[in-house]
């Protein structure tokens, strides 16, 4: 394998790892200042000590999420120093915002934590609000900069180099809002189903376990709510693709030739040397429908662009339906958990359900993670869309199969321990008499 | 008025004092959990886990601050550090990663005391080797052997050659010596009982001991490695009482020291580590990597630089309160029982 390609793989497990914790960063302390508000409401102190379990959760995440995100900042520079030479200074701004945002997350998580016998209570709930907030702000920042490689604004070509740089246009990527909007929301719908199955597991071994009904209870509202938003910020962001990055939409869909009324394909498997689609259910004229809202709306094909710009097609269009595949099941499962409740006005807790539940809940991150390989992989070969080839901005350094070997092993072995840990804090909870026991 | 430039480069000289006083410091902390003796280790340990735990995370922000701002401002000298100093700054992270993630683990794993051991040996020994990196780091780029045309040179004269020198070492076994002996003297002040807080005077003095002759030896290794460096040190009309002043302080923290003065101890070596930084930072100027690269040749667009100050410095006024705010309900505990 070449060193562009040891650079591509590093770059994507190290955000493919990052991108777990940071989105438990932004979903968990939600869930967590939920249950500290309801704990505060109700005096209920079951409540509490939910609160007090979820936010250990958030300490081990975030540990592991600012450390493996203060390593994407160098490694930035240390695998793409000719990008970041490039579009620093276009960019930097967001990302010195997420620093903000970090900052200020890392602060009130430090009084969150530590402090809740030093400061009063609402000082206390205002803080983890604080904490959730700057939580998803860290990811509209670092979302805004993704946007700008995808749909570059804010600056003029001339030749080679960008002049008459303008960073705040460039925050104000086409891409940006619906790419922003379609991750928060992913974010919560990820880990509240997560925190669900998890929770559904622990009560399949005892029904009656107040302390893990209410905590279902919590991240069923929270993640059925939001698995059902996610496919209508899924079609803005299909709409902003089929505009700013039309190759994308032909590779995310094997689609080869430009046609009017265009298929939705499910499945299938694109062939780039035959330049067709087979095995796939074709959905007549939805393509069309759903990138531009008309019936017989021209989709863009594959063969309409140079081969040296295609996007590996064969992995797009499957991590794609993945993607799309775990975000139906997710929003199916949501519907049902909301009949269920429609009609019992109380927790659905059949046991079918709650295996449903267990089965389901690794889905968001799935999704997450094949979305961001559709992403990524939809704008090869270029790192900025049109612009800077990724072959370009890769380091000269040589041997760059060593710090991919050891970075991986590092990070496997973080993943290792992190479940294992998570795992321990809440198979301990069955009895939640103990709760105390952990300040 | 001076540029928007010269301003960024201020800033991030101010991140890394900030770094240096307090991450530097939970360096320092990890660093004496490693050599943490005698019966009081486990007392040790305790008193450093403590000072670290509710301000650690936040103190991660200072090196990124520093790297948001040179990539955003100054994106070629961004790009050419991070290609010369591919392999100290990959160590570098990999210090940082087991470091951290070392830290929580031992917190939130089981308490038994072999599982303990092994998270609490990652995070000291990541500790040590961590500040060494960042001192060669530091150091490769005040000598002067990093130049950006690489084509026709060899692995070695490219990627080895810029940081793997005497000088270089020496720097980074100062920054070590340094951080070793903030931590020392800040256990001083928080220790909660007479007995840890000599155990930490007397740390706190040896660290000071190795300080003064590391900084003696890159001080002469830095004639034959970076020349330039040294001629603007030793020669500059601000440097004979910037030295001056800092060989006031150190002495002052070492009196303080002796006297059992935490507090003023405390004040002291924080003064001695700033001035030490900022007297590297001006004979630094006007470059950031030398031999090339200045101020000036390795900055990016105007309207980047003018945005980014402005964001720094309404950030700031949202940031500091918080993060006093932080330090005001932790350590205010901690110190009760020394100011009765």
């Amino acid at each position: 394998m070449s060193d562009l390609i040891f650079a591509r793989a590093q770059m994507g497990f190290s955000l493919a790892f990052h991108i777990i914790f940071a989105v438990a960063g932004i979903a968990l302390p939600l869930m967590m200042v939920i249950a500290e508000a309801l704990w505060l409401k109700t005096g209920d102190e079951i409540y509490k000590s939910i609160t007090k379990r979820w936010a250990r959760g958030t300490a081990v995440l975030f540990a592991v999420g600012a450390v493996s995100g203060t390593v994407l900042s160098f490694e930035l520079g240390l695998l793409w120093p000719e990008f970041m030479k490039w579009a620093g200074s276009i960019i930097g701004l967001p990302f010195a915002l997420e620093g903000y945002a970090f900052f200020t997350e890392a602060i009130f998580l430090g009084i969150y934590l530590y402090g809740w016998d030093k400061v009063s209570k609402s000082m206390h709930l205002l803080s983890g609000c604080i904490v959730a907030l700057s939580g998803a702000l860290s990811a509209v920042f670092v979302v805004i900069a993704n946007a700008w490689m995808n749909a570059p604004v804010g600056f003029k070509l001339v030749g080679n180099v960008a002049t008459e740089i303008d960073p705040i246009m460039a925050m104000t990527s086409p891409a940006a809002f619906p790419q922003v909007l379609h991750m928060l929301i992913a974010a919560y719908a990820a880990i509240g189903l997560l925190a669900a199955g998890v929770h559904a597991f622990l009560l399949l071994r005892d029904k009656q376990n107040v302390f893990h009904r209410r905590a279902l209870g919590i991240c069923l509202a929270l993640g059925c709510t939001m698995a059902l938003a996610e496919p209508l910020s899924g079609d803005i962001l299909a709409q902003m693709v089929a505009h700013t990055q039309p190759i994308k939409l032909a590779a995310l869909e094997g689609q080869f030739d430009t046609m009017r009324g265009a298929p939705l394909r499910i499945g299938g498997l694109p062939d780039v040397d035959k330049r067709e689609t087979p095995f796939s259910i074709e959905l007549p004229k939805m393509l069309s429908v759903l990138a531009f809202h008309e019936l017989d709306a021209e989709v863009k094909g594959l063969n309409d662009f140079p081969r040296d710009v295609w996007p590996p097609v064969l992995l797009v269009h499957l991590n794609f339906q993945i993607m799309v595949a775990c975000g139906v099941i997710m929003g199916l499962v949501s519907l049902w958990a909301g009949a269920l409740y429609a009609k019992t006005k109380k927790l659905p807790d059949s046991t079918v359900f709650l295996k449903t539940l267990v089965c389901i809940s690794p889905l968001g991150l799935l999704a997450i993670e094949s979305g961001w390989m559709v992403t990524e992989l939809g704008r090869q070969p270029w790192v900025i869309h049109g612009v800077l080839r990724t072959s370009h901005a890769v380091t000269p350094m040589p041997g760059l199969w060593l710090p991919f070997t050891t970075f991986l092993f590092v990070y496997i072995a973080l993943a290792v321990i992190v479940v294992a840990l998570l795992f321990r804090e809440f198979s301990h909870s069955l009895d939640p008499v103990k709760e105390s026991d952990h300040a | 008025m001076p540029d928007a430039a010269l301003y960024l480069a201020i800033v991030m000289m101010i991140a890394l004092n900030l770094y240096a006083l307090m991450g530097g410091a939970d360096y320092g902390g990890g660093v004496w959990d490693l050599f943490a003796v005698g019966k009081r280790a486990q007392e040790q340990r305790d008193l450093i886990a403590g000072a670290i735990g509710p301000i650690w995370e936040a103190n991660h922000v200072w090196l990124i601050l520093v790297v948001v701002i040179l990539f955003s401002a100054f994106p070629a000298a961004f790009s050419l550090l991070s290609i010369s100093l591919h392999v100290p700054l990959t160590l570098l992270l990999l210090g940082i990663i087991a470091r951290g993630t070392a830290f929580t683990f031992r917190k939130y794993d089981s308490h038994k005391d072999h599982v303990q051991r092994r998270w609490g040996r990652i995070f000291a020994v990541a500790s040590l080797i961590t500040p060494v990196l960042l001192g060669i780091s530091v150091g490769a780029i005040s000598q002067g052997k990093i130049s950006a045309d690489i084509t026709g040179k060899t692995f070695a004269e490219v990627y080895i050659a810029p940081w793997c020198t005497p000088f270089c070492f020496a720097v980074g076994g100062f920054a070590l010596a340094l951080f070793s002996f903030l931590a020392a003297v800040y256990s001083t002040v928080y220790a909660p009982t007479d007995e840890l807080r000599t155990d930490f005077q007397k740390r706190a003095v040896g660290a000071q001991l190795a300080c003064a002759m590391l900084a003696l030896l890159v001080f002469v290794l830095a004639e034959g490695s970076a020349p330039g460096l040294r001629e603007s040190l030793a020669n500059s009309s601000w440097s004979i009482l910037l030295q001056a002043a800092t060989a006031v302080c150190a002495i002052s923290s070492l009196i303080a020291l002796f006297q059992r003065k935490f507090h003023p101890a405390r004040f002291f070596a924080a003064g001695q580590v700033t001035l030490i930084l900022w007297g590297w930072g001006l004979a630094q100027y006007p470059y950031m990597i030398r031999p090339e690269m200045t101020i000036n040749n390795a900055q990016g667009a105007a309207s980047t630089q003018t945005l980014l100050l402005g964001a720094i410095a309404s950030g700031a006024v949202l940031l500091f309160p918080s993060f006093y705010f932080l330090l005001k309900v932790f350590k205010h505990k901690i110190e009760q029982p020394i100011s009765k």
